[in-house]
């Protein structure tokens, strides 16, 4: 669906005297490539580049080095922009920031009335784009008077009106509380299960990025570890070491074997670690 | 309490006025105001009571909403009913003088006063009801409407309304952010509500900074966030609600118009 090709991307910007131009090289080389369906995630520290990359995948930013190519298209082909940004939904960070109208339900329609769509037709993906995120309750309601996850949510629903294949989604969760984070990852999850939507999450959150299929850690611009997230938060020290976390359970499973305990690596979720404790524990407890 | 503002103080509500063609609601509210500046003898101005007072049951909206937004203009109100009382010439009946001048009323200045005051309040409650009964997105999209003959002449109707749209949707999220920067400041020691009007202004600053840094920054994303939404500008765009002149509609447009007439009869043969 996406591929890379040695993307790079250079960010020029004058330093304070205005003069000389400073360069600063976010992205070098990336390789890449997302599958159709899958559900990856991109971890990273602030100032990896994780941002910048996904910007990259529906043309908001132009490589300055390699390709990028969303479902074969070159994202610098002025032509093909709007039939990338229509197949590659992106939803940011900031709820507030990214919704234009002053209710729920004109917010879900403006892609689709960007897009040139009937009327009718609009009305039929605003009601099952709703739907979908759960919010038709809300369909009247003015953004101000939604909570964190549920105002992300219908940021979701935003995009989905375009009927996207894939969907970007960069640190949605970074300004919600507990409950609105685990909403939006529900929602997340659930739209790359049963509408098959491929899914990119970009994110700081280590037990985010244990849901997905896929997890590429990037530092300083770099894809730095690719695999599962079992292959990839087996390397505990690694990830530390680029100033990450693992998951919590990984991490007391990490501790446990530094002890001398004998506990799988691969434990990622709560589920998964008390199985495996209550193993270690002499089977015996039920 | 910056929270309370809303722009327009739209009343929700399902009366013939609220479901008008929102631009020609906006082009019957210019000519009522236009009639309502014909208006001078006491019968057209009855008559052009009957009328508003007509329209005002009809939109459903409560006198006492209608008469706040009159409150704010108290001053203006008072202000202009003692110049008109004072300052017109005409026959005498009252004087005082005061070292060189004589404050005087005269007879036409009452009326004159009293007259200004009354199309004043009819001026503000009636575009107190358009904005009463149209919410402020269908106003945008009347506007709209309304510019896109002015297109041609390069005028840009859809960002205009554009921009209202987004401001009027952005004065809640800064009302707030308003309120968080103040207490911020507010627990840092800064303080705005001592001092004289200079001192109070200047106390405004380490607010309005970093408000405006913070727009300055919401911007860039909306931007970002529009454009990865296929935002183009106007061209080739649909709308979800598309609204059409209805038989609801024609009847208004014959009723402003049979009422305008009325009224300016009524001055201009008597």
């Amino acid at each position: 669906m996406i591929k890379t090709k040695n993307l790079s991307f250079v960010y020029r910007k004058t330093d304070e005297d205005g003069g000389t131009a400073v360069e600063e090289e976010v992205l070098r080389e990336i390789n890449l490539t997302i599958e159709k369906g899958s559900f990856t995630a991109i971890l990273g520290h602030n100032g990896s580049g994780k941002s910048t990359l996904a910007k990259h995948f529906n043309a908001i930013l132009l490589p300055t080095g390699g390709k990028v190519y969303v479902k074969g298209m070159d994202t610098t082909d002025k032509d093909s922009v709007f039939n990338i940004r229509q197949s590659a939904g992106m939803v940011f960070q900031n709820p507030d920031n990214q919704m234009v109208a002053a209710i729920v339900e004109d917010e879900v329609a403006f892609a689709p009335e960007n897009l040139g769509v009937e009327p009718k037709e609009i009305r039929r993906r605003v009601d099952e784009c709703l739907e979908t995120v759960n919010m038709t309750k809300y369909a009247q309601s003015a953004p101000s008077n939604l909570s964190g996850g549920q105002k992300q949510r219908v940021a979701i629903a935003a995009v989905l009106a375009m009927n996207p294949e894939i969907l970007i989604l960069d640190e949605p969760t970074a300004m919600l509380d507990p409950k609105g984070r685990s909403e939006v990852i529900k929602t997340i999850k659930m739209l790359n299960r049963e509408k098959g939507i491929t899914v990119v999450l970009i994110t700081h959150y280590m037990d985010e990025a244990a849901l997905a299929d896929r997890t590429v850690v990037i530092d300083d611009g770099e894809i730095v570890l690719d695999g599962t997230p079992k292959d990839v938060f087996r390397n505990v020290e690694k990830i530390k070491s680029l100033g990450l976390d693992v998951p919590q359970v990984t991490e007391l499973a990490y501790e446990l074997r530094k002890k001398g305990i004998d506990i799988s690596e691969d434990v990622l979720t709560v589920d998964e670690c008390f199985a495996e404790l209550l193993k270690i524990l002499g089977g015996g407890a039920t | 309490m910056l929270k309370d503002i809303t722009i327009g103080q739209y009343i929700p509500g399902s009366s013939p006025l609220h479901k008008m063609h929102a631009p020609l609601k906006i082009i019957l509210t210019i000519l009522y105001i236009t009639v309502l500046f014909f208006v001078d003898s006491p019968v057209s101005y009855a008559i052009f009571t009957v009328y508003t007072v007509a329209l005002v049951l009809i939109s459903g909206v409560p006198l006492k909403v209608l008469l706040r937004g009159v409150k704010p203009m108290l001053w203006i109100f008072i202000f202009t009913a003692i110049l008109n009382v004072f300052m017109t010439p005409g026959e005498i009946i009252w004087s005082l003088p005061i070292f060189r001048f004589t404050l005087k009323i005269t007879n036409e200045g009452l009326a004159a006063g009293v007259t200004m005051a009354v199309r004043l309040l009819y001026l503000i409650m009636g575009t107190s009801l358009l904005t009463l009964t149209t919410s402020p997105l269908q106003l945008t999209d009347g506007i709209e409407k309304l510019l896109k003959p002015l297109r041609k002449i390069k005028v840009p109707s859809h960002e205009i309304a554009m921009m209202m749209t987004i401001a009027i949707r952005f004065i809640p999220t800064l009302a707030e952010e308003t309120d968080k920067i103040k207490k911020a400041q507010t627990a840092r020691g800064a303080d705005f509500e001592t001092g004289n009007i200079i001192k109070r202004a200047k106390a405004m600053i380490p607010l309005l900074v970093p408000l405006f840094i913070s727009a300055f920054r919401r911007a860039d994303d909306l931007a970002t966030a529009m454009e990865a939404r296929c935002y183009n500008g106007g061209d080739n765009r649909t709308r979800m609600k598309e609204s059409h002149m209805t038989a609801l509609d024609v009847k208004a447009i014959v009723i402003s118009i049979l009422a305008a007439a009325v009224v300016l009869l009524a001055e201009f043969w008597t």
